[in-house]
């Protein structure tokens, strides 16, 4: 496509020395050590353009996509968090009649109204025991399998295809496959449980149980990432740290704590802290297994500020901007503490 | 070798871990197919079929939206997988191959986005798309998509062009080749398993959207599956047989992607990592 255009500009821009010019580029290009561009070239800004218009135009969608669709959504976001915006006051249109917007500047009003309250702090508690709940559970079960799977097994491909077959489905089937496993009356669970002679659970009725719930089915179905993951670290530790370790008389606990665990270690931290933003932010499970009910017990922030906007009536987008602003707010300073623990421990990524 | 010498009851235990899992991992999309051939009466007997029927299909695809759905869900993640896998390609080819003022920042760009929580962006995305009238349309639901999906695959398919030896290039570009050219006859060629992985991981994440999705399309003919299904449960309380038909066809399209796309995916995932 671009085969064409390429050649023509770094010819205009280049000037007289086409082959010199090419060359070096070609070397520029060809290492990635190459460290940053200088900027001291005489040209300045031409001289940038000429060298790097291409890497630019390569990622001139990306960027464009996220700046049209993050970028002034984010600021607007933002914006509308310090108004008093809602489904009465913002512009719409109805009919032929155009309705300006009369919201108006509150400032931080809307932080205030929602820090003074106890339902952010209540909704604030729930998310955070249903992320470390989801993430550590789902880790240790994906490390336990990946391990199993690392091993040499009768059936070891056809156990590792099984495993990441939740994964394959989309989330909101799964879900509703859940939902009837989980029905009160007739779900298969409770059958089971009746046929046990213990009494049948509330599954999604029982503010606890609902919680239960909703993790469980989160964990089905963070699983199999977490165990394609672990099994890349798993894989990439040479056997031989297995062998010696075991020559020199370790049992398999002490080669699990000694090699195993400081192998996966640089993977672990990054899978740990994707799937914490992940499960933070975690829309259908609970919007579609309990819509946050009963009552509001299992909503986390993400649902809860959707159900603001898009479920309560009226529409309050101001305060949902502004939960939304503070869930940012979190996870960033998350993503920092996390970052600067694991820099601490010599960790760099 | 090391497992020549695993005793018969850690044998045994293995082999007991890996079932559970697999049992687990297998048991709720299989009984939702199983449940979805039984008549309406029986959808929750414990029992496996008693009376083999279709019923739930004909109705699911006869009686309802469920088609235009399906057509809907459609252009929206083929949109998405192809325009996304492209421009994903492109941006970490660039970010792998060259050093350009604004890497860095990108780079950040794109793993700060994958933090975004949808609740800060949805009311004023909301907005603009009923300003540009993209409410209701596939295009609105692509572009959205787009972002939810790229940043993650731009970062992978950098992982996979790093591990493309740069001599490639360089011998490309001997033979005159440009650099868009080099990229797209020599490289793209070659990181097909990155393209099947990005692919899938997009079709996926397109595919079973659903805050979006409910947010942006209304009205029965507009919805796409995730939202379709919704209204099921409303309007259908209790007919749990439709939905079961109806979520065994979603996961249909999706299966048949994953079953491509997974042995590059465990392949691609754990790239030279594999020891024989």
């Amino acid at each position: 496509m671009s085969v064409d255009t390429g050649q023509p500009v770094a010819e205009a821009v280049g000037g007289d020395d086409n082959s010199a010019r090419g060359r070096r580029r070609l070397a520029k290009q060809g290492d990635p050590r190459d460290g940053r561009p200088s900027r001291r070239s005489a040209r300045g800004l031409t001289t940038l353009f000429s060298r790097h218009w291409y890497a630019w135009a390569m990622i001139a969608p990306v960027v464009l996509v996220i700046a049209v669709i993050i970028g002034y959504p984010l600021g607007r976001g933002i914006f509308l968090s310090l108004t008093d915006a809602d489904e009465s006051n913002v512009s719409r249109t109805i009919g032929v009649n155009e309705i300006p917007a009369t919201y108006q500047f509150v400032g931080l009003e809307n932080y205030a109204d929602i820090l003074g309250d106890s339902v952010f702090w209540d909704r604030l508690g729930w998310t955070a025991l249903w992320t470390v709940g989801c993430v550590s559970v789902t880790f240790l079960i994906g490390l336990t399998l990946a391990n199993m799977l690392n091993r040499q097994v009768k059936g070891r491909s056809f156990y590792r295809i099984a495993m990441i077959v939740p994964w394959g489905i989309p989330a909101f089937v799964s879900v509703f496959a859940w939902k009837m496993l989980f029905n009160e009356k007739y779900g298969i669970l409770n059958k089971v449980l009746d046929g046990g002679g213990v009494e049948g659970v509330s599954w999604l009725s029982d503010p606890t149980w609902a919680k239960l719930a909703v993790i469980i089915v989160n964990v089905w179905l963070g699983v199999p990432f977490m165990i394609v993951a672990m099994l890349g670290a798993l894989q990439s530790i040479p056997d031989e740290l297995h062998e010696a370790a075991e020559m020199d008389g370790a049992n398999a606990w002490q080669r699990f704590v000694n090699i195993t665990l400081p192998g996966v270690r640089s993977v672990s931290s990054t899978v740990i802290l994707l799937s914490t933003i992940w499960t933070f932010n975690m829309f259908p499970v609970i919007y579609l297994l309990t819509r946050g009910g009963p009552g509001d017990s299992t909503e986390i922030l993400v649902t809860y500020a959707f159900r603001l906007s898009f479920v309560n009536s009226p529409r309050d987008f101001a305060t949902s901007a502004a939960w939304g602003v503070l869930i940012l707010l979190l996870l960033s300073l998350f993503t920092l503490i996390y970052r600067r623990a694991l820099r601490k421990q010599g960790e760099v990524w | 070798m090391r497992t020549q010498k695993r005793g018969r009851a850690a044998s045994v235990g293995l082999h007991t871990g890996l079932l559970l899992g697999t049992v687990v991992a297998l048991f709720p999309p299989l009984w939702l197919l199983v449940t979805s051939f039984k008549p309406d009466s029986e959808a929750f007997s414990t029992a496996l079929v008693r009376e083999f029927t279709l019923s739930n299909y004909d109705h699911v695809l006869a009686d309802t939206h469920f088609l235009d759905w399906f057509g809907n869900s459609l252009i929206v993640v083929l949109g998405t997988t192809l325009i996304g896998v492209f421009i994903a390609s492109t941006t970490g080819y660039a970010l792998s191959r060259f050093r350009f003022p604004g890497m860095r920042p990108l780079m950040w760009v794109l793993l700060i986005t994958q933090m975004f929580p949808m609740a800060v962006l949805i009311v004023p995305l909301y907005n603009t798309m009923a300003r540009l009238g993209l409410l209701n349309q596939p295009v609105g639901l692509i572009v959205t998509y787009l972002t939810v999906a790229v940043p993650f695959c731009a970062w992978m398919m950098k992982g996979f062009f790093d591990t493309v030896p740069i001599s490639i290039d360089e011998s490309g570009r001997v033979d005159g080749l440009s650099p868009f050219g080099t990229f797209w006859r020599l490289i793209m060629p070659l990181a097909k398993p990155g393209l099947a992985v990005t692919g899938f991981y997009t079709f996926v994440t397109a595919w079973a959207e659903v805050a979006y999705a409910t947010a942006f399309m209304t009205g029965e003919e507009n919805l796409t599956l995730a939202g379709g299904l919704q209204t099921f449960v409303n309007r259908y309380g209790a007919d749990w047989g439709s939905m079961t038909a109806a979520a065994v066809i979603i996961a249909v399209p999706a299966a048949i992607v994953f079953g491509f796309a997974q042995r590059h995916l465990v392949s691609g995932m754990t790239a030279g990592a594999v020891k024989s």
